[in-house]
């Protein structure tokens, strides 16, 4: 696929989405997820980072029967097909709100703030949700 | 008494913060919306939810913990409301405020 890119004049760029509302209370989180799943189609390089209430995106057992909400947590576990697979979580982030790796429904690289400084210097594209 | 609700979470903004700094001992709290990840254990404000219990009424909204899959991790106290109990509380208590 990259070779094909190449043909046609197109390069990889490294794309991160930066993640950092919570899911329900504004419309950011599904938003991002929109913008990830068209960006899928372009094969670009893109990660998705999670920090802030954004940890809570992830959160199993979310279930909005009660709000009549659209549940679109489920879409995350979907990504790894559009070759959407670099998921990071802020350590940090996660700590101050009581969450573990075990408590997301998408398998995580957790990183420090650190590692994110340089994550986020190694792109070339970023967005912010 | 005063029902506060508060709709952000603690995270967020300050609304929580302001919240507890002038709610009355014996008024009510209610978290809705993005506020009940506040009624959530283990975070870096639970120790100020379970002081504020000592002293206040504290509630969250049933629906809004399940959409957001929190359920399961509720502070020992808080008490459960489905939306006709918010509604009791609405006209049980004297006055709404609303932290935004």
């Amino acid at each position: 696929m990259a070779d094909e890119m190449m043909e046609e004049g197109g390069t990889i760029k490294k794309f991160m989405y930066l993640n950092r509302k919570a899911p329900y209370g504004t419309v950011y989180a599904l938003e991002s997820l929109e913008v990830v799943l068209i960006g899928a189609a372009f094969e670009q390089d893109v990660s998705l980072v999670f920090m802030d209430d954004g940890v809570y995106q992830i959160k199993k057992d979310q279930d909005t029967a009660g709000t009549e909400m659209k549940n679109f947590s489920k879409t995350y576990r979907a990504l790894e097909m559009y070759d959407v697979e670099k998921l990071y979580v802020e350590k940090e982030s996660m700590e101050t709100r009581g969450l573990t790796e075990e408590d997301f429904l998408v398998d995580v690289e957790v990183l420090t703030s650190e590692q994110i400084q340089d994550l986020m210097e190694d792109q070339d594209v970023l967005l912010s949700f | 008494m005063i029902l506060h609700t508060v709709n952000k979470s603690p995270f967020q903004n300050d609304s929580l913060a302001g919240c507890l700094r002038v709610a009355k001992e014996g008024s009510a709290i209610l978290f809705i919306e993005d506020g009940v990840y506040a009624a959530t254990k283990g975070t870096a404000v639970s120790a100020s939810i379970e002081e504020a219990l000592k002293t206040h009424k504290v509630y969250a909204l049933t629906p809004d913990l399940e959409t957001r899959g929190v359920q399961d991790r509720v502070i020992d106290g808080v008490e459960l409301v489905d939306y006709a109990g918010f509604v009791n509380l609405a006209a049980e208590y004297s006055a709404v405020q609303s932290w935004l």
